[in-house]
């Protein structure tokens, strides 16, 4: 008989749906059916269970193609490439647990490296910003029940996060707003008009690039001084009209995505978008929320910050001194100024998702994969450890848009013999303490990776 | 009608991409829904293309070919989109204003009408980059 598990979170966006239905088969090893999830949130779990999922780590091969190894083999070349670089960097971590994290901080410190996570290339300019400007935000449970206006900036949540505006923001009724879409006045603010302009009531196609301007006539509109007739493309009307519409709300919350981060300004974008927040507390309560990307790429900011003082770009080769200055200790910059001499590719792709000169520089090294899935990124490595695809077949901690926590659970059992992040760090932790006791035996000649670019 | 315009690109997430990705990067939908890249009328007028037809689009840092489609989401002119993915990072600066993050969006590039050309797989545009590519295999 198919067994029905109910209250499944998904490991797909930041809104970490925990309402999905996953009817698995009667031996527990195929699933079925996925219920409430989103068209992307539906394909994970489906995929899992695809006969194209890799079993066993794989190792690049002087013809190019891969072999496979050992679970034992794997963690020995991971620790031996670590072990023998200089500034060796552990970049990704958007689609795994917490647990798994800290065991790769662990890796981290011990290996002397750079750890880094997605954040980098996504959310990393909204930590800076709030570094500078402080965080006034709320949980997705405040948005759903109170919110009666809500201004979505720079982000499409139809299309990057396809159940937000149902679960927390436009369409549902809360406690406060019992008539749920018809209390609430929708804002958004984004160069292109897209699906989610199409739910709005007011739509601002502001100028790509001009964030910043929009926002500052925002906030001297807000202080009741004047403004020119036209700005970042918004007519002088249009903006007034908004801006009367935030300070009436009884409660309010701009969620703002890539348009901000990716766009000139970086930073300074989200900054002001914070001081726009804060001015408008003035008058009455106003909240704002980084739409974080994938589900749990709130997690590492939590437990690095925890371990280390720092949520993403810390630079650890000074081991148990931590250092973070983005720009510098940056995957991206790190890779452009030819900075690290080895490449962790954990839970990501930045095969895919790195522009394509940093790729090109990253690989000048041994480049090492862990990732469930076949990506860019693996099937450019040196070696491919395959884990198991958390929230399907490994339970954990991850932490939602809103920094709440929720405890995830696993629907199957991994393919047999694949094992999780956690395990697979804690192995090469183990082995990299086995290597520097024999090299402290042996005296300062170092042991070198069989594989074949760690020869280099 | 010109030979080449000059459009401010940006890249961000479609749900056709998301939900690619996930089925995996090698697959046709993936192809399908990264390989494009959606502009103006105006600008597809300017350029006097025909649905569907192959342009390429080269940045201060690279060059990709990628389909000119009618996207569901209007831009205004002026304004060019690749879905975030392998094709689009062929183009993107790694130049980060010193946060880490590339110029994923509001950067320069050219587009031109090519003919004689094809559309790269996305395993051929990486591992082409990094000299691992082996052909169709």
């Amino acid at each position: 008989m198919p067994k029905k598990i109910e209250n499944v979170g998904c490991p797909y966006c930041g809104v970490c749906c925990d309402d999905l239905v996953v009817t698995v088969s009667d031996d527990g090893k195929q699933i079925l059916e996925v219920e409430n999830a989103c068209a992307i949130g539906n394909q994970i779990f489906h995929h899992a269970t695809g006969s194209e999922r890799v079993r066993l780590p794989r190792l690049r091969q002087p013809d190019g193609t891969y072999k496979d190894i050992s679970y034992d083999e794997a963690v020995d070349y991971a620790a031996k490439v670590l072990h023998n670089a200089k500034k060796p960097l552990i970049y990704g971590f958007g689609s795994t647990n917490c647990e798994g994290m800290a065991a790769a901080a662990k890796v981290a410190e011990k290996a002397g490296a750079v750890l880094d996570n997605c954040a980098s290339i996504c959310h990393g300019s909204s930590f800076l910003a709030i570094f500078d400007n402080g965080y006034p935000s709320c949980t997705l449970g405040e948005t759903k029940n109170r919110a009666d206006v809500i201004v979505y900036w720079g982000a499409n949540p139809a299309h990057a996060h396809p159940r937000h505006m149902s679960r927390y923001s436009i369409f549902p009724r809360g406690f406060f707003t019992g008539k749920g879409h018809k209390s609430r006045k929708i804002i958004v603010i984004d160069p292109r008009h897209t699906d989610t302009a199409q739910v709005a009531d007011i739509y601002l196609q502001v100028k790509q690039g001009h964030d910043y301007d929009l926002f500052d006539a925002f906030r001297t509109a807000a202080r009741g001084h004047e403004i020119p007739e036209e700005v970042a493309g918004i007519k002088r009307e249009r903006i007034l009209e908004v801006v009367e519409i935030m300070k009436k709300a009884r409660f309010g919350t701009i969620f703002y995505g890539m348009g901000l981060c990716h766009s000139d300004g970086r930073n300074h974008n989200v900054d002001i978008a914070i001081s726009l927040t804060r001015d408008l507390n003035d008058f009455t309560k106003w909240t704002i929320m980084a739409m974080r990307g994938h589900y749990n790429i709130t997690g590492p900011g939590a437990v690095w910050s925890w371990q280390y003082g720092f949520p993403y770009c810390l630079d650890l080769t000074k081991r148990d001194i931590a250092h973070m200055n983005p720009g510098e200790t940056s995957s991206v910059d790190l890779a452009m100024r030819d900075e690290v001499d080895a490449f962790f590719n954990v839970g990501t792709d930045a095969g895919a998702h790195f522009p394509i000169e940093a790729v090109k520089h990253l690989k000048k090294h041994p480049w090492i994969t862990v990732d469930p899935n076949i990506c860019m990124a693996s099937e450019i490595s040196d070696l491919h450890i395959p884990v198991g695809v958390v929230g399907v077949e490994v339970p954990g901690i991850v932490y939602r848009m809103d920094n709440v926590p929720i405890q995830y659970r696993k629907v199957i059992d991994p393919p047999e013999g694949v094992i999780s992040d956690e395990e697979l760090f804690e192995r090469i932790h183990k082995r990299l303490c086995e290597l520097e006791a024999e090299e402290a035996a042996k005296g300062p000649a170092k042991a070198t990776p069989a594989g074949v670019r760690a020869e280099e | 009608m010109a030979n080449r315009i000059t459009l401010n690109m940006i890249t961000q997430r479609s749900i056709e991409e998301g939900v690619a990705m996930e089925k995996g990067k090698t697959t046709p939908e993936y192809f399908e829904a990264c390989s494009i890249i959606e502009m103006h009328d105006d600008d597809v007028r300017a350029l006097g293309l025909v649905p569907n037809q192959l342009v390429r689009v080269t940045s201060e840092c690279g060059s990709v070919v990628v389909k000119a489609v009618r996207g569901r989401q209007s831009l205004y002119p002026g304004l060019a989109f690749i879905p975030q993915g392998v094709w689009a990072n062929q183009v993107v600066p790694p130049r980060t204003q010193a946060t880490g993050e590339p110029q994923y969006s509001g950067f320069p590039v050219t587009v031109e009408p090519v003919n004689g050309e094809r559309r790269k797989s996305a395993l051929e545009l990486v591992q082409g980059a990094v000299g691992l590519w082996r052909g169709d295999q």
